[in-house]
């Protein structure tokens, strides 16, 4: 299974290299999601500084939105989805490698961001450990439910629209609680960030192991 | 080659009425009356005889209400996710379980609108605002939400067998959520109050306390009702899909009958009804290869 994934992962990362649909489409995407936000905030500079971890965790979820729908568009052109189903890898290997993929690129991603809200919303970082394991585990629970997600809405017609509204709701509590430990890593609230990083951990172990059960029926069913 | 066969010999298999009744039937119309009775008491006990409360004056009718509906909307998504649960048994495996979850599904929708209405109605005049961020308030919308989503994917997925297997998987996630939910106000400081009425002391006696209780029996037997009815229309829509699939193969038949005297005409003898318009497709479906091959 682990073999299997390093295929998949190191499959699904050779594309986006050559493509280059990443760098030159997603990235952007979020950084200008960020200066959206700097305007609806009216350039309101405490006010970002107070709500820069909720825009950050906004600006991931829009991006791994994308992510995820490229990663499975990727394998519905010419029916390439059948070569990987027909090629003797394990379902869960699959998953794993996919999400793998996704999740080197949404790191990647949030690396960028986080210079973003530091330029631009003057966010003082701090609480290093802390915000660094909140964005692994958030990154992890985004790309799990996003490829499980992905993969279950690849043959319909309407996946374009219908992943956003399936994922957003399900991701919602991760971005609440990525949010309130960020917030307390850079003391912008008295809550407990660990707290809120276990509850994450949950989440991330629900949406991996049930990824690693289901995508199996999920690939062949749609 | 074989002969084409007639109209007659590929007619359907018939689903027996009793299975699947067309209409209502003593029962349920029984179970709609008494859910009208219930509900009518509930208002006049609610709105006439129950006294203001010492506290929420006028405002604790909502009681009446909210708790009800919100309960309901559990007891619907946990009939759902029992449906889903049934289908995803490989041994229990029966289109009965999927008419189940997508009956449970669509009331709890309905019922979870209806809780964040009312609830929203009650937020206003108690805490002075149509919504906070209260943890269950905001669990319930997310609830609401992918309950949406559930329906929208179920409406998206042509194939029976796919739609059941995929919308299963997803309630299961929804089930997560209205465990959650229902303990929000046990894990996190919120606005919501713990548990009035099932514990061993109520909180509350004598009118309100008789209205509450009845308020439950009567938003019980609506969702009942509801329920029925709608998993016996998912049965009826499942029935509707098959026969317009196979009154669809006779009438392609029946225009290749007199194939021995050249040129395609009518069959004799009454016309094949038109085909219905099908959710999967009028010529999808189990015998669409053999329609494509002739």
């Amino acid at each position: 299974m682990w073999r299997d994934a390093v295929l998949v992962a190191a499959k699904d990362l050779r594309i986006e290299v050559r493509a280059k649909v990443a760098l030159n489409q997603v990235v952007p995407y979020a950084l200008v999601v960020l200066l959206l936000f700097g305007f609806a905030f009216d350039q309101d500079r405490p006010l970002l500084e107070q709500a820069a971890p909720g825009l950050f965790w906004m600006a991931v979820l829009f991006a791994g939105l994308l992510s995820v729908q490229r990663s499975f568009s990727v394998e519905a052109s010419d029916g390439a989805i059948d070569g990987l189903r027909m090629s003797g890898l394990e379902p869960a290997g699959i998953f794993l490698g996919k999400a793998a993929a996704v999740a080197v690129q949404l790191v990647g991603l949030e690396v960028l961001l986080t210079l973003g809200i530091v330029v631009l919303f003057h966010t003082r970082l701090a609480g290093a450990g802390l915000m660094l394991a909140t964005a692994l585990i958030s990154t992890a629970c985004v790309a799990a439910a996003g490829v499980a997600y992905g993969a279950l809405s690849m043959g319909l017609r309407v996946r374009e629209t219908l992943l956003p509204m399936l994922l957003a709701p399900v991701l919602a509590p991760v971005v609440l609680a990525a949010t309130q430990a960020w917030r307390a890593a850079l003391g912008l609230s008295g809550g407990d960030g660990w707290r809120w990083l276990g509850l994450l951990g949950c989440f991330a172990a629900i949406y991996l192991a049930g990824g690693t059960i289901g995508f199996g029926a999920l690939i062949e069913e749609t | 080659m074989s002969p084409p066969r007639t109209p007659a010999e590929v007619s359907p298999p018939r689903i027996p009425a009793t299975v699947l009744p067309a209409r209502s039937t003593p029962l349920t119309r029984g179970l709609g009356l008494s859910a009208l009775v219930t509900l009518g008491l509930t208002t006049w006990w609610g709105l006439w005889v129950s006294p203001p409360d010492v506290t929420q004056g006028q405002f604790v009718r909502m009681l009446y209400v909210h708790p009800a509906v919100a309960t309901m909307c559990y007891a619907a998504f946990a009939l759902c996710a029992l449906g889903s649960l049934g289908w995803l048994w490989p041994r229990l495996r029966s289109p009965r379980w999927d008419r189940l979850a997508v009956a449970g599904a669509e009331v709890g929708a309905v019922f979870c609108l209806a809780t964040l209405v009312t609830g929203s109605i009650w937020g206003r005049a108690t805490w002075g605002v149509w919504w906070t961020w209260d943890a269950r308030l905001t669990l319930t919308a997310i609830l609401f939400a992918l309950s949406l989503g559930y329906l929208a994917l179920r409406r998206a997925i042509d194939n029976p067998h796919s739609r059941s297997m995929v919308s299963s998987m997803v309630a299961m996630l929804m089930v997560l959520t209205v465990v959650v939910d229902h303990y929000a106000t046990q894990w996190w400081v919120t606005l919501h109050q713990n548990t009035t009425l099932f514990k061993p002391s109520p909180t509350i006696h004598g009118w309100q306390l008789v209205t509450m209780g009845m308020s439950f029996v009567a938003f019980g037997l609506l969702t009942a009702w509801l329920m029925v009815h709608r998993y016996r229309l998912e049965g009826l829509e499942e029935r509707y899909d098959n026969e317009g699939l196979n009154a669809a193969l006779a009438a392609r038949r029946s225009e290749v009958a007199p194939a021995g005297s050249g040129g395609l005409r009518p069959a004799p003898g009454p016309q094949p009804v038109a085909p219905a318009p099908s959710r999967q497709g009028a010529l999808s479906g189990p015998g669409a290869r053999e329609v494509a091959t002739r």
